[in-house]
């Protein structure tokens, strides 16, 4: 029995894998672990969908579950934090180096050449 | 009177000092002392500016700013009847408390608010690597390391970031990293933040915060050479600040070389420590400070 973080993971790689909004019969059809509860898969859904990962639409008497966004959506706004350009300059993170752009950054070059050839 | 006095001139000291200490040289030579210097200035500019206000609002009452302050809350008259003067000096000194705590509780609750959402985020979608215990890996071309601070703080490191770097040079890096997290800067950084947010006017405050952001790195620096050479950790600085996958805001490129540069240089060129004299002076000096206020608010002089 996985991690329902583990669990958590592998739905949404389901989902970001398929095309179309998946119910959770199918969700756990696709599933790697075939033991799973039909009810555990709907709760992991349930709280992804809580959390606003999932949006889910009716269809008929099921839910059908879709990503709220790519996976590459996500790790974009992962990076934009990483790398301080959100524009919000708090405390959130702390990171070792800084991107530097133009004249400087020819400094930088100049300055790491010397140092690999010494 | 003169409890007022003394903490109105001890919140104007911490002012000209803070203005004074933002151009200092001697702090990347102790980047830990000059932290602790600053959190002194600011916990003590905090306490002393109100309490300057304050002290003179309770005057009436002749007992001392926390004392008069709890007459005034359980609603005892005091000795001397009230005075325009006391009245307004009452508003503006409990206004300027409740901003300065409402300020510093909502930095705290937003920065762990943005950094739930960000673990949240990463448990989804970062992975493992088996060349990096422990680390999480980003799929994403642009060079990044950093660390996600708190009681299960995360190092993650890019895609990029791994394709960027020889294998002693993120050893290097993630021994920064993890001088970040034993020291817990995080927690450093958050009142200069969040101050930095209440007065966004104020060059003071914006440049102690640059500061001090520059001075963690620099403390991190220091610990991580002891750990790794610090020469693959200047290249590597180099190496990130060259990088440049992403296209970089305006506004703090200048800063950003300069403070690259600094770090690289005193990695490789190590100066001589500040003398022990003057650090026991800088820390005497942070005692001082952080005691006097309180002490301004309970004894009436």
């Amino acid at each position: 029995m996985k991690g329902l973080g583990e669990l958590e993971r592998s739905i949404m790689d389901i989902l970001w894998a398929q095309s179309t909004a998946l119910t959770a019969r199918e969700v756990g059809r696709l599933i790697a672990d075939r033991d799973l509860a039909p009810t555990t898969v709907m709760t992991v859904l349930d709280r992804l969908t809580r959390k606003g990962f999932l949006h889910r639409t009716r269809d008929g008497r099921a839910w059908r579950y879709a990503p709220a966004a790519t996976r590459d959506a996500y790790v974009a706004e992962l990076m934009l934090e990483a790398l301080d350009m959100t524009g919000d300059r708090s405390a959130a993170l702390t990171r070792f180096a800084q991107a530097v752009s133009g004249p400087e950054a020819e400094i930088l070059r100049r300055a790491l050449t010397e140092l690999e050839d010494e | 009177m003169t409890t007022a006095a003394v903490l109105a001139a001890l919140a104007t000291a911490c002012g000209l000092g803070s203005w004074r200490f933002t151009t200092a040289r001697w702090t990347s030579r102790a980047p830990k002392t000059a932290i602790l210097l600053w959190q002194a200035l600011g916990v003590s500019w905090g306490l002393a500016s109100t309490g300057a206000m304050l002290a003179f609002a309770v005057q009436p009452y002749g007992e001392g700013v926390l004392h008069g302050l709890v007459s005034f809350a359980t609603g005892r008259s005091p000795r001397e009847p009230w005075d325009a003067l006391h009245v307004v000096a009452m508003v503006a000194g409990l206004t300027a408390l409740a901003v300065l705590v409402a300020v510093l509780l909502t930095a705290g609750v937003q920065t762990l608010r943005a950094r739930h959402r960000h673990r949240t985020l990463l448990a989804l979608i970062s992975h493992d690597d088996p060349v990096l215990p422990g680390v999480r890996v980003l799929d994403h071309p642009s060079a990044a390391a950093y660390c996600v601070p708190g009681l299960r703080s995360q190092v993650v490191v890019s895609q990029g970031a791994l394709s960027l770097l020889s294998k002693d040079e993120m050893a290097a890096v993630l021994a920064h990293e993890a001088a970040h997290v034993r020291e817990r800067h995080d927690l450093v950084l958050l009142p200069f933040a969040a101050l930095r947010r209440a007065l966004p006017w104020s060059k003071v405050v914006r440049d102690a915060q640059a500061q001090v952001e520059l001075l963690i790195e620099m403390a991190a620096d220091d610990r991580a050479r002891r750990y790794c050479s610090p020469r693959r950790l200047a290249t590597a600085l180099l190496r990130f600040g060259t990088a440049g996958a992403m296209p970089t805001p305006h506004g703090m490129l200048g800063v950003g070389a300069h403070n690259l540069m600094a770090r690289v240089d005193r990695l490789l060129k190590p100066v001589p420590e500040l003398p022990v004299s003057l650090r026991y002076g800088a820390v005497a000096l942070s005692v001082t400070l952080v005691t006097s206020a309180p002490f301004l608010w309970i004894y009436q002089l």
